[in-house]
């Protein structure tokens, strides 16, 4: 019970600060009407595994899904701030569990990167996909799914790092090859097969994947059937915290 | 359970070390309810390394604490439940306005809902920022958000409160802002407190007894007028640009007790300051030393720590080498 109650807590303060960065915000409309509109509209690809969709509504899931990476990574920062501010001290002293600790966390910053990537889905008209409001909500889950492990990657990584600067550095490394080959741009058919083992272990290969399934309906060809889409991704999550809350407890 | 214990806080033999570093050497000492307790040190002296092993921080490399009957090893829940907490360093949430740091305190101390906003009011009024409260923290100015984390600290009812350096960069005005409060606060809630600084001053003022550590070690404890009172006799300050001199010159007779040299001044402990005062300067005369300024006065509780640390604890804003000193220390933790 006050575990639970440890972590509401904690997952309210994550999402109020989030709430109340008024930047954050605006940025999280812009990254993202910038890959639609404009990489969107300048590409034009024609092996899409899809006969009846076009470039647009192709990379829509797959912008979604980099939505979600990307802000689930960045919520790491989280962990750093609190140890430069001293918050981090005063919740190491409450009598709660480093894994609720953990957990209030991970939750709250998933939070955070779904209402961030439910944003993209404003844009949708834009790029002519018609997502209806049915697609939308069995969407919500799969967002879910793939920010509780993303999240952990960045808390874990977050709370190895010394620094503001080494967290900055190691995020472009890992996102970047994770959005790349994870089919969210362009189809992974061409890709040597040494990199596509890459998008085979990649969990946003099948987040991305499930997206399109759930969005483009019976345009989209998928890579996998939907149901193994969302077990890859449990295995991740379940993977991600066992070893984050290994790692965040041991610190000090 | 905790049984009801003559002592709130019991420490015996606790030890730290850091590899070849002996941190805090074999501590014992124990604190009675209601009672204000000063640990006074030098920097480094490891006053703040004891403070984190009490509040279940660091793991000790030997010896038991209790807090409230409770080991700090075995049982460090129910320790982090009896105990309130003010760091050195801030540790709010400067995103959230006061009262939502409270309301996330008392959440995470498990105070039960019916009666949470009732005691957030209390505490709120005893360091009288009410009508601050629904502000963003980063509003605050350093002393609000000091006063603010003492309210905190105290919110969940703890049997005692920890204080690590709390006028620590703040002006000598919001010092005694502090310093006001604290006192308030032990009188009204009669609550332990254990403090440490390194300004005499404080722990003068608030503390009921106060533990000389250096080096890791107890090297004194009794309350601040029996230190005092233990130092019979007086202080003589001579300044002088022939201090080495003078100290070699007055070693070599029997009228002083004790000699210390620091900063051009030279602080004499005698017995009776007003008949030894003529001779020290008939010496110097002896000698041809030049006497700026002399002055005798009782021994402080500053005299006390040189004398156990054979060292002076510099009041902050002093000189720049030790605000340099104390920035660096920060930033090291």
């Amino acid at each position: 019970m006050s575990e639970l109650r440890g972590i509401y807590t904690l997952w309210l303060r994550e999402v109020k600060r989030y709430v109340r960065e008024k930047t954050r915000l605006i940025s999280s409309f812009v990254q993202p009407l910038l890959w639609l509109v404009i990489f969107g509209s300048g590409m034009r690809l024609t092996s899409l595994g899809a006969t009846s969709v076009s470039y647009q509504q192709f990379i829509f899931p797959g912008i979604v899904g980099q939505t979600l990476l990307f802000t689930s990574m960045f919520m790491g920062i989280s962990v750093i701030w609190d140890r430069e501010f001293g918050f981090l001290k005063e919740i190491m002293v409450a009598p709660i569990s480093r894994l609720s600790v953990f957990i209030g966390k991970m939750i709250g910053g998933s939070t955070d990167a779904v209402i961030q990537g439910s944003f993209v889905f404003v844009f949708s008209f834009i790029v002519g996909v018609r997502v209806s409001v049915e697609a939308f909500l069995l969407s919500l889950p799969v967002m879910i799914l793939i920010t509780f492990g993303m999240v952990s990657v960045g808390l874990t990584l977050a709370s190895l790092m010394e620094s503001l600067e080494s967290f900055g550095a190691i995020q472009t490394f890992v996102n970047l090859p994770l959005f790349f080959l994870s089919g969210a741009l362009f189809p992974l058919t061409y890709v040597p097969d040494w990199l596509r083992w890459v998008s085979v272990v990649n969990p946003l290969t099948y987040g991305v994947d499930a997206l399109r399934i759930i969005i483009l309906g019976k345009a989209w060809t998928p890579i996998a059937p939907l149901y193994y889409d969302l077990l890859a991704l449990v295995i991740f999550d379940l993977a991600m915290v066992f070893v984050s809350t290994e790692i965040f407890g041991r610190r000090k | 359970m905790a049984q009801p214990e003559k002592h709130v806080i019991e420490v015996k033999g606790l030890t730290k070390t850091f590899g070849s570093l002996v941190a805090v050497n074999a501590l014992t000492f124990s604190v009675n309810p209601g009672e204000v307790f000063g640990l006074l040190g030098p920097n480094g002296a490891g006053k703040t390394t004891l403070l984190s092993m009490l509040c279940t921080i660091l793991k000790p490399t030997s010896g038991t604490a209790l807090i409230n009957g409770f080991d700090v090893t075995k049982h460090p829940s129910d320790v982090r439940r009896s105990i309130g907490i003010v760091f050195q360093e801030p540790s709010i949430d400067d995103r959230l306005t006061g009262r939502e740091n409270l309301e996330m305190h008392a959440n995470l101390y498990g105070i039960p809902v019916p009666i949470q906003k009732k005691r957030i009011d209390e505490v709120l009024e005893l360091v009288e920022l009410q009508d601050r409260a629904d502000s963003l923290m980063r509003t605050y100015s350093g002393g609000m958000r000091r006063r603010l984390e003492i309210a905190r600290g105290l919110l969940h009812y703890p049997k005692a409160l920890f204080l690590d350096e709390p006028t620590i960069g703040l002006d000598p005005q919001t010092r005694e802002h502090i310093w006001h409060y604290v006192s308030e606060l032990s009188k009204r809630e009669n609550i332990t407190m254990i403090l440490t600084t390194h300004y005499m001053e404080e722990a003068d003022k608030l503390c009921d007894r106060v533990a000389i550590i250096d080096h890791g070690k107890i090297v004194a404890l009794d309350k601040p007028e029996q230190l005092k009172a233990g130092f019979e006799g007086d202080v003589i300050s001579v300044k002088t640009v022939a201090v080495k001199e003078l100290a070699e010159k007055l070693r070599g007779s029997n009228l002083v007790r004790e000699i210390r040299e620091h900063d051009g001044e030279l602080k004499l402990i005698v017995g009776d300051g007003g008949k030894v005062l003529p001779r020290v300067v008939e010496a110097a005369a002896e000698i041809g030393v030049y006497i700026e300024a002399v002055s005798i006065h009782k021994p402080t509780l500053e005299d006390v720590f040189m004398h156990y640390t054979g060292r002076e604890i510099r009041e902050e804003g002093g000189d720049e080498y030790h605000g340099l000193a104390a920035i660096k220390r920060r930033g090291i933790k």
